[in-house]
C-alpha cells in the first residue's frame, strides 16, 4: 500500500487491478480512440504547417496592388439617363501604384510590418534563336524581395544576383529554351521594350508552371522594359504575425487607399479546406470522446453493481458517501488517463511511421516531423477529465447506495 | 452493575418495510434493549424473526421507523448522514456471516481499512496496529495473503481483527460462525470472547448455535420481531 496515495486512490487502483479484463478492455478502447485523434491531429497540423510554410516563403504576406480600371456607363448631361447601358470591362493596362515611394516610406514605419518591397511585374517574351516563351518579368529590389520570397534557397545554378542586365530564370524555362548559366536571352515586353539579358541564376521552385513562367530582373530593368519608368505594380509586405495579415491588410488599405490583399485572402481556398478539415476533425473528436465516455461509464456502472458488497463493507467501516463517490470518480479518471497515455503513444508512433513511410523519390522527407507536446498533453488531460465526467453517474449511484442494501448484496 | 456505563440502548424501536405502500409490514415491534460495557450477549431467534434487521439498525446501517436508539449515550435519530457515518466508524465494529472481507486487499490491508477510511493516508502506525491485531487472532504470518486465498475460519478471524481496528465500544456479529465447521466456529467464538475479556469490548452476537449462546453472559431472544425473554442464558435453557 503506497503511503503517498489517499484511501480513494488506493481503493480505486485496487479495484481496477482486480477487475483485470474489464480494465484492460476499456483501457484498450480509450487508447484506440485517443490514438486516432492524436494521429489525425498530428498529421493534419503537419500538413497545414508544411503548406503554410511553403506559401509564406514563396508569397508576400500582404500585397498592395493598383485598383482595377473600371468603365462607367455613359449618361446624358443631366446625369440621369444612361445613354449606353452596355458596359464592357476595359482591358487592364499595366499601371503603377500612385505615389508608391510615399506609401513605402510610411509603411516602413509600421511596427506590425517587417519588410516592404516594391516590385514591378509585366508580361514579356523570352526569345532564344527560333524558340520563344512567354514569361512574367518580376522586377525586384533583391535586398528586400529575397526576404519575402526565398529565391536564394531555390537556386540550383549560379547566383541569386540581379544587376541591370541579369535575369534569373526557372529550370524548366532554361531547359525549354536550351539555355544555361551565362547565356544571353532576348526579352521583349508586351509594351514593346526589348533588351538582351544574361542568365545569372537558375532556380527550381518545385513546380513546373512556376519554373516556366517566373523570372526575376532588377526593378529598373523591369521598369524600363515595360515603359513604366519609376513605377511599381505592387508593394509586397511581410508581417511577423502571419495570422494577423488580414487585419493588417485592412488597416493598410484604409491608411493608404490602395487595395491590399493578404495571403489569407489570396489562399482562401486553402483556408476553406483547413476549416472543413478542422470541422470534421472536431466532429470526430467529439464522437470519439463521447464513445470513450460511454465506454467508461458502462464499465463503471457494471462495476458498481459488482462491487455492491465492497461498497457496503466500506460504508460499514465508516467511509462517507463522498469517499465512495471519489473512489469511482478516480477510477473513471484513471481509466481515461491510462488509456490516453497508451493512445497518445500509439498515435505518436503511427504519426512517426506515416512520416517515415511518406518519402520523396530521393528518400528525403516531404513534411517536417512536428511534435507538438501540447497535443499529447491535452489529449491525456482531456481523456482523464472525460473519464471523471463519465464516472459521475455510476459514482453517484455508488454513493447513494443504502448501506443495508449494499451489505445484503 | 448500575455504575457500569451503557453502550447501547433501544427504546421502543420499530421497523417497517414498504412504508407508505399498500402492503406496509412491521418486522420489529417496540424493541427495548440495553447493553452495558463489557457484556457479551447472544441474540437468538428463529430465521426471519428480525435479528439481522435489528443488528443493522443498531449498527447505524439502517434507521428505525419509530423509537430511539442510543450509542454510547448519543441519540442517533437526529444525526445526519455524515455524523451517522462517523459514529458508526468510531463506535461500532462489524463481523458478518459471510466473512465480508474486500477481496482486492490483503488480510493486513483489510484490517487497516477502518483506519485508512478515517485517516485517509496509510502510515507505519496503522500497519503496526493491523499487524498486532492479526497477531492477536493468530494470523500474523498470513497478513500478506489476499483475502480470498484464506479459509472461512481465517477470513472470519481477519474480520474480527478488522472490527477491532478502531477500538470500538460495541461489536456486532451477525451469525459469525454460521458458515464455519464446528472447530473453526469454536475458535472464532473463543477469539471474540477473549477480546471481550481482555479489552472489555461489548459484543452482540447473533447465533443459531445454542451451545455458543449458553457460553455468553446473557441471551436476548427475538421472536416475530419482539423480544422474547430477557434473562441470563442459564435461565432460558438451564444447564443440565
Ligand atoms: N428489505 C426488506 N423488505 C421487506 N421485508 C424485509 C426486508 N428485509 C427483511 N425483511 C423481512 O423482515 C423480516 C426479518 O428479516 P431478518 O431481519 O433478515 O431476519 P433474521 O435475520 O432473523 O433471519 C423477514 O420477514 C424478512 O422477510
Ligand atoms: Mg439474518
Amino acid at each position: 500500500m503506497n503511503t503517498w496515495a489517499p484511501f480513494e486512490w488506493i481503493t480505486a487502483l485496487r479495484f481496477l487491478r482486480e477487475g483485470r479484463m474489464q480494465t484492460l478492455f476499456i483501457v484498450a478502447a480509450v487508447a484506440i480512440g485517443v490514438a486516432v485523434i492524436v494521429f489525425m491531429s498530428a498529421m493534419l497540423s503537419s500538413l497545414q504547417a508544411n503548406f503554410i510554410k511553403r506559401v509564406l516563403t514563396s508569397q508576400p504576406h500582404i500585397q498592395l496592388i493598383p485598383p482595377d480600371e473600371i468603365a462607367r456607363p455613359l449618361r446624358t448631361s443631366t446625369r440621369t439617363e444612361i445613354v449606353s447601358p452596355i458596359v464592357q470591362r476595359p482591358a487592364q493596362r499595366i499601371r503603377s501604384i500612385d505615389q508608391w515611394q510615399k506609401i513605402r516610406a510610411a509603411l516602413s514605419e509600421w511596427p506590425e510590418i517587417v519588410t516592404v518591397s516594391p516590385t514591378m511585374s509585366a508580361s514579356a517574351l523570352a526569345v532564344r534563336g527560333d524558340a520563344s516563351r512567354s514569361i512574367t518579368l518580376t522586377g525586384i529590389d533583391p535586398e528586400v524581395y529575397f526576404r519575402i520570397v526565398r529565391i536564394p534557397e531555390y537556386i540550383v545554378a549560379g547566383q541569386p544576383r540581379v544587376q541591370t542586365d541579369d535575369i534569373i530564370v526557372g529550370l524548366d524555362l532554361a531547359k525549354d529554351l536550351g539555355v544555361a548559366l551565362g547565356d544571353k536571352l532576348n526579352v521583349t515586353s508586351a509594351t514593346g521594350g526589348a533588351r538582351v539579358l544574361t542568365i545569372s541564376g537558375i532556380f527550381d521552385l518545385g513546380n513546373k508552371g512556376a519554373n516556366m513562367r517566373t523570372t526575376f530582373v532588377a526593378l529598373r530593368t523591369a521598369q524600363a522594359l515595360s515603359r513604366l519608368v519609376g513605377g511599381v505594380t505592387s508593394i509586397d509586405l511581410t508581417v511577423p504575425d502571419v495570422y494577423a495579415a488580414e487585419t493588417i491588410a485592412l488597416a493598410v488599405q484604409s491608411a493608404t487607399g490602395v487595395e491590399a490583399d493578404s495571403w489569407i485572402k489570396t489562399n482562401a481556398q486553402f483556408f476553406t479546406a483547413v476549416n472543413a478539415q478542422q470541422t470534421s476533425n472536431t466532429l470526430i473528436r467529439v464522437f470519439v470522446g463521447l464513445s470513450v465516455a460511454f465506454g467508461i461509464a458502462s464499465v463503471l456502472v457494471v462495476s458498481v453493481i459488482q462491487r455492491q458488497k465492497d461498497i457496503g463493507i466500506l460504508r460499514a467501516m465508516g467511509s462517507s458517501r463522498g469517499q465512495i463517490l471519489r473512489v469511482f470518480l478516480v477510477q473513471g479518471g484513471l481509466l481515461g488517463f491510462l488509456g490516453s497515455i497508451v493512445g497518445a503513444a500509439m498515435g505518436g508512433g503511427a504519426y512517426m511511421f506515416w512520416h517515415s513511410y511518406l518519402r520523396q523519390a530521393d528518400g528525403s522527407e516531404i513534411f517536417p516531423l512536428i511534435f507538438e507536446p501540447s497535443l499529447y498533453v491535452n489529449a491525456v488531460l482531456l481523456a482523464a477529465l472525460t473519464g471523471v465526467a463519465a464516472a459521475a453517474v455510476p459514482a453517484l449511484r455508488a454513493a447513494k447506495l443504502d448501506p443495508v442494501v449494499a451489505i445484503r448484496g | 452493575m448500575a455504575d457500569v456505563p451503557e453502550v447501547l440502548r433501544l427504546e421502543k424501536v420499530c421497523k417497517s418495510y414498504n412504508v407508505g405502500q399498500p402492503v406496509e409490514v412491521e418486522v420489529l415491534h417496540d424493541i427495548d434493549i440495553s447493553l452495558k460495557r463489557g457484556e457479551f450477549v447472544a441474540l437468538i431467534g428463529p430465521s426471519g424473526s428480525g435479528k439481522s434487521t435489528l443488528l443493522n439498525i443498531i449498527g447505524l446501517l439502517d434507521r428505525p421507523t419509530k423509537g430511539r436508539l442510543f450509542i454510547e449515550g448519543h441519540e442517533t435519530s437526529k444525526l445526519d448522514d455524515a455524523a451517522t457515518t462517523a459514529l458508526r466508524g468510531h463506535s461500532i465494529g462489524f463481523v458478518f456471516q459471510y466473512h465480508y472481507l474486500i477481496s482486492a486487499f490483503t488480510a493486513l490491508e483489510n484490517v487497516m481499512m477502518p483506519l485508512l477510511v478515517e485517516h485517509s493516508f496509510p502510515d507505519e502506525r496503522m500497519r503496526a496496529r493491523a499487524h498486532g491485531l492479526l497477531d492477536q487472532v493468530g494470523l500474523a504470518q498470513w497478513e500478506n495473503n489476499l483475502a480470498n486465498n484464506m479459509s472461512g475460519g481465517q477470513q472470519q478471524r481477519v474480520a474480527i481483527a478488522r472490527s477491532l481496528a478502531m477500538n470500538p465500544a460495541l461489536i456486532l456479529a451477525d451469525e459469525p460462525t454460521g458458515n464455519l465447521d464446528t472447530k473453526s466456529a469454536d475458535s472464532v467464538f473463543e477469539m471474540m470472547r477473549a477480546v471481550n475479556r481482555s479489552q472489555g469490548t461489548t459484543f452482540l452476537v447473533v447465533t443459531h448455535n445454542m451451545d455458543l449462546a449458553r457460553r455468553c453472559d446473557r441471551t436476548i431472544e427475538v421472536i416475530d420481531g419482539r423480544i422474547g425473554t430477557l434473562a441470563p442464558a442459564n435461565e432460558v435453557e438451564p444447564h443440565q
